[in-house]
């Protein structure tokens, strides 16, 4: 119990998001309405996905520095996850978008970033599958991981900067901070971001502890 | 000495594709080619081919160029010499000598291509000097990203699917950013409205050649 304390917490975050997110008052606004409570479930998606798609990378450069089964593991594990979080992400995203801006998709600088993002990734994948020898299949995925993150770092956050965007905080217009992110917003905003993320962190370790598990037995076997 | 072993190795390559001219004949003729289908599909009315068209076919057409004329630069060498450079000189060697080797083949294709499809299918170019910067950064830029890729791709069993598969992601940042550019000297607007772009280019492309540098000795260990 003592060392899944955080389990407990991202549960209980969760079900706070869930409840709280649906029920309490939220700012009144033009155009976003209602929809504004889907704060809480997509842009969390995105912290969730930037930050375990960054463990993942930690974790090819440490496969990189000491090759070990664990290492490339949870790395590809936790792109895996990564990729989970960016589809959810980009489904909410794209509901969000039909309500507020009109069209699922109305070609947003942000909105194409993170499909080619996913793009990267699900080349990644390919590319693990194309080996059938384990230690080159990590060595060579390891690269490509780090290669295509430094490639998407430009993509998410400094492309959507220089052109228009319809999201808040790009191309003039205010970031949610500036106007509404408001102390009601941010209750349940925070706690969601650190849920959401929580639980991916857990997917990560069970999956990959499964995973370790299953290649140990293949090797006694 | 690294910078010795780099002239070396760019002089090899150089010597080597002049000996074997097949492939650079090859590259020609497939950007001839490409341009002239672009011209039979669209030629002969010529009035349906707007300015922004007119740029990202051309642009298009050098991703795919470069795609394939950069995918033979690992595939192409044989094991044994492999295993020899491997013997005599540093994996940094090798990586700078064949990115700055395929920035020069880009650079030549680019041109060429340039020149024929603007030939082919008229020049609304207004900046040419700002244009050629773009093409330039463009060479560049494809050349340092691919020639990592290609090296990637190498190693894999079906390479040629996955260097197409792996590149395009990758390369989308910067195509965008380079169409962005040349539509803007093709515009012949101010050319400090192409300041930004120039800049976040430079800066992809410092960012790839780094990690190329520091990532390619242990691709060249398998």
């Amino acid at each position: 119990m003592k060392k899944n304390w955080w389990k407990v917490l991202a549960v209980v975050l969760l079900v706070y998001t869930v409840v709280v997110g649906m029920l309490h008052e939220v700012p009144r606004l033009a155009i976003l309405n209602e929809t504004i409570r889907n704060l809480y479930f997509h842009v969390p998606m995105w912290f969730g996905m930037i930050l375990i798609l960054l463990i993942s990378v930690i974790y090819s450069i440490k496969y990189l520095r000491k090759p070990s089964i664990e290492n490339d593991v949870i790395a590809s594990e936790a792109a895996k996850v990564g990729i989970l979080f960016g589809v959810l992400g980009i489904i909410t995203g794209m509901e969000w978008a039909k309500f507020t801006w009109g069209e699922y998709w109305s070609n947003d600088p942000k909105q194409n970033a993170s499909a080619i993002g996913l793009l990267i990734y699900f080349a990644y994948l390919v590319l693990r599958s194309s080996f059938n020898e384990q230690q080159q299949r990590a060595r060579i995925s390891a690269v490509y991981n780090i290669f295509a993150f430094a490639a998407l770092i430009p993509l998410l956050f400094i492309l959507p900067r220089l052109t228009d965007s319809l999201h808040p905080g790009n191309g003039g217009n205010p970031g949610f901070n500036a106007y509404d992110l408001d102390s009601r917003l941010r209750m349940v905003f925070y706690p969601a971001v650190m849920g959401w993320t929580l639980l991916g962190i857990w997917v990560v370790n069970v999956k990959s502890r499964l995973e370790i598990l299953r290649q140990r037995l293949y090797e006694t076997v | 000495m690294l910078f010795k072993e780099i002239l070396y190795l760019i002089r090899k390559d150089l010597v080597l594709e002049w000996r074997q001219k097949y492939a650079l004949n090859g590259m020609l003729l497939y950007v001839g080619s490409v341009v002239f289908v672009c011209y039979l599909s669209f030629g002969m009315r010529s009035n349906i081919l707007v300015a922004p068209v007119w740029n990202a076919m051309l642009w298009i057409i050098l991703l795919f160029v470069s795609v394939n004329a950069i995918a033979k630069s690992f595939m192409q060498e044989n094991r044994g010499r492999l295993l020899y450079f491997y013997s005599i000189v540093s994996p940094q060697g090798i990586i700078l000598a064949k990115i700055i080797y395929n920035t020069l083949l880009m650079l030549l294709l680019a041109i060429i291509c340039f020149v024929f499809y603007g030939f082919v299918l008229g020049n609304p170019v207004e900046d040419v000097p700002m244009f050629l910067l773009s093409i330039l950064l463009g060479a560049v830029g494809f050349s340092t990203s691919l020639t990592m890729i290609s090296s990637i791709a190498s190693k894999a069993a079906n390479s040629s699917t996955l260097m197409a598969v792996l590149s395009f992601p990758v390369i989308v940042p910067m195509l965008l950013m380079l169409i962005k550019m040349s539509k803007n000297a093709m515009d012949g607007l101010d050319r400090s409205a192409s300041f930004d772009e120039l800049l976040t280019l430079l800066a992809i492309n410092m960012i790839v050649i780094t990690v190329s540098y520091i990532l390619f000795p242990y691709l060249w260990r398998s």
